[in-house]
């Protein structure tokens, strides 16, 4: 009998040792190294790259700092791994990174079959052609027959199947590992067209020896809500992230930023904006945060809309409208629950 | 077996953990019971974390629509068909290219290997600067070089390198006609049938008659003779049932014929000119294994230098060059990976790429691709040593 008491003693305690082993974890492994070690692009511009300096720039880049900003006070507190498509759900999986924000699209597959979670959308993008302007191409149903140059492990390779299933039309696809190959290998002729999300496209076609020599058809032939990720099971983590991403939506809807937030804090009457900037209301405490979470968010990387047009939008080599990616409030569809 | 010599006793009285016999076989199983052991707590600790961690496994994604297109399918494959199936065009697409590798690296590392050899300075001195050249660059730039630098430079399709209106060069790829077999085709196929058979006899015969008469028959040209000769005579009998298509630009690309892709052309040619620069050093060491003394003997019999080295040097030097050779066929598969920098859809780059990428099931994937080199490199482990025993020097 006491055998028994002890088997069961035993096998509850692993239960428990198993259910609770990832709650929380990652937060106090985070403070633990002192930094977030965050999943990028091998070099994507607008979304992820070293500056001139050596400085990570770019949405995705910033949609860390935010997460960085949130836990530590400080958003330099980032480093980063730079991953290829394929490699990139391993290396999250593995706990090599704490959170991958490497334009990365939301499917059911990845949410429910990969143990992983998306924190939210930091970009609604769609995937799109890039064409030599000399093919006399104007839309996307003129390509049957032609050759492609995609990513190889991304959505783009399903999405481009379908579109020519569905027209009943006949493609090639050359697939490479990096997006750097697929410019290369679209500058030298190789494919009659590059196809990607079309942010990138754009992105991508800086990169040509003459960009003036390609142009993006109309056609969007697919939906690609790209956004952070992070592991199952560990909803804190999850929580900070995603709420992260809110805080500059929200920030950017009363109109509080990165020049303005500290003035904002002191003297501003709107009880949303107070809420928001840890003055009143529940603060940090539910995030496990300090109560200027959100403060240190907007004053270092800014709110979304800065946070943008500096990387992709008109202050950018992109300049790339905001489109779907306007606040719900100005025609978009990018909507952040209340801080409340 | 012989008493202690030490104490004089009987070894029946030494104790049972004394015993060497006993004391082996104890820490033998428990060797085994510990490597079982620890194989165990690897495989369910990974099957835990990955369940805990809410990642599906099991191989069930095999049988999933794959969805997504692939360059180079060597079987009927389209995005309808399965992830298993992306599974066999990969494998296809890995043997292609290293079976072809094997045959082109073994032929420019013989001849490189006695070209260096050779007595004409101008030969040697090519060859030696052929191997040092190419066996001392990293294969993937060499790879990268051939495609990125020499291939993708050619024009573009609408100005091919037009080669007499039936062959077609451009940065899309080589294209070339494809034969058409008629009805009535079957009957050339009968004829080399025909004339394989006759062959084979004929050698048979010639060959005994050279033991027993020593008068010699020119084996190769009668040979020749018939195994073309023949199909041909049938052919043109048949009313030549062949036509061939041409491949015709049409819309963006060529289209009909066969089409070898830069890819397959690039990784080829790197891996054979690569892997060839070893085969030609392990050429040269068997050559130069062989004793002069064998060379001179051979000499001053008679035979002339091209006899001499077909029938007395490579027989010999043999021995010495197919365990190198193997290690080379085997490097030569496992480097036909590097298929996936310029995008040559082999196994790693389908399979062990996209399909796992678009599944997610990594640790299933990863394990089946290394089976399936691991399989590959025994096979032809296996076969070599096979041959490496028949040409071994049997004692009589």
């Amino acid at each position: 009998m006491k055998k028994f008491v002890l088997t069961t003693t035993a096998l509850a305690l692993c239960a428990a040792v198993s259910t609770t082993a990832f709650a929380g974890a990652t937060l106090n492994d985070v403070k633990k190294k002192g930094f977030v070690q965050c999943g990028v692009t091998t070099g994507l511009p607008g979304f992820s790259g070293p500056d001139e300096k050596g400085n990570w720039t770019g949405l995705d880049v910033d949609t860390c700092r935010a997460v960085a900003a949130a836990v530590f006070g400080d958003a330099q507190k980032v480093k980063f791994t730079p991953l290829t498509a394929k490699e990139r759900f391993t290396a999250l999986q593995s706990g090599e990174i704490d959170v991958l924000s490497r334009n990365t699209t939301w499917t059911l597959t990845r949410d429910s079959s990969l143990g992983l979670n998306f924190a939210g959308v930091n970009y609604y993008d769609g995937q799109g052609f890039l064409v030599s302007k000399n093919l006399g191409v104007k839309s996307a149903l003129e390509l049957d027959g032609a050759s492609f140059c995609i990513q190889a492990g991304t959505t783009t390779e399903l999405n481009l199947a379908d579109y020519f299933r569905a027209n009943g039309m006949s493609y090639t696809p050359i697939t490479f590992d990096s997006s750097d190959e697929t410019v290369k290998a679209f500058g030298a002729g190789r494919c009659d067209a590059l196809t990607s999300d079309q942010s990138q496209l754009y992105a991508l076609r800086i990169k040509l020896k003459n960009p003036g020599s390609a142009m993006v058809l109309p056609e969007i032939i697919s939906k690609e809500p790209l956004g952070p990720v992070v592991r199952q099971g560990d909803d804190e983590w999850f929580n900070i992230v995603r709420w992260s991403l809110f805080a500059m939506l929200n920030a950017e809807e009363y109109g509080v930023t990165s020049k303005n937030v500290d003035k904002m804090a002191a003297s501003s009457k709107d009880p949303n904006v107070l809420r928001l900037l840890g003055q009143s209301g529940i603060k940090g405490k539910g995030l496990g945060l300090s109560d200027t979470w959100a403060a240190s968010i907007i004053k270092q990387v800014g709110n979304y809309g800065e946070m943008f047009e500096r990387n992709v939008g008109q202050a950018s080599a992109l300049k790339i409208s905001r489109g779907l990616n306007a606040l719900w409030s100005k025609g978009g569809i990018q909507y952040a629950p209340p801080i409340r | 077996m012989s008493a202690d010599p030490l104490s004089g006793a009987a070894p029946a009285k030494a104790a049972l953990w004394r015993r060497p016999v006993f004391r082996s076989t104890v820490f033998q199983v428990l060797l085994i019971l510990g490597v079982v052991a620890i194989a165990n707590y690897l495989f369910t600790n990974t099957l835990h974390n990955l369940e805990q961690r809410g990642i599906s496994t099991g191989f069930g994604f095999l049988s999933m629509e794959a969805g997504f297109g692939i360059l180079q399918t060597l079987i009927p494959y389209d995005e309808t068909y399965t992830f298993g199936r992306t599974f066999l065009v990969g494998l296809l697409n890995t043997l292609l290219v290293s079976g072809l590798g094997i045959f082109l690296a073994t032929l420019i590392g013989f001849v490189m290997g006695v070209a260096r050899l050779s007595s004409n300075w101008l030969i040697a001195r090519i060859a030696t600067v052929y191997i040092e050249i190419f066996r001392n660059i990293p294969l993937l730039l060499q790879i990268l070089f051939w495609y990125f630098a020499v291939l993708q430079p050619l024009p573009q399709p609408r100005q091919s390198l037009d080669l007499g209106g039936m062959f077609f060069l451009n940065n899309r790829g080589f294209y070339l006609p494809a034969p058409v077999f008629e009805a009535g085709f079957n009957l050339v196929w009968i004829a080399l049938a025909i004339a394989v058979v006759v062959v084979f006899f004929m050698a048979r015969w010639a060959r005994r008659r050279q033991e027993e008469t020593g008068q010699q028959f020119h084996t190769v040209y009668v040979s020749l003779a018939i195994l073309f000769g023949l199909p041909l005579l049938v052919f043109l009998a048949a009313g030549t049932p062949l036509t061939w298509e041409l491949p015709a630009l049409k819309g963006f690309n060529f289209k009909g014929g066969v089409t070898i892709i830069p890819e397959l052309m690039a990784l080829l040619t790197a891996l054979s000119i690569y892997t060839g620069a070893f085969i030609a050093e392990a050429v040269r060491s068997g050559i130069l294994a062989v004793s002069h003394g064998q060379t001179e003997a051979a000499y001053a019999v008679g035979l002339r230098p091209s006899v001499t080295l077909r029938l007395v040097i490579i027989p010999q030097a043999l021995r010495v060059i197919i365990p190198q050779l193997t290690s080379q066929f085997l490097n030569l598969t496992k480097n036909s990976s590097l298929a996936t920098a310029v995008g040559y859809p082999d196994l790693v780059a389908v399979f062990a790429g996209t399909t796992l990428n678009q599944t997610g099931q990594a640790v299933e994937v990863i394990a089946m691709t290394m089976g399936v080199y691991l399989t590959i490199s025994l096979t032809i482990s296996t076969f070599m040593n096979w041959y490496n025993k028949k040409k071994q020097l049997v004692e009589r």
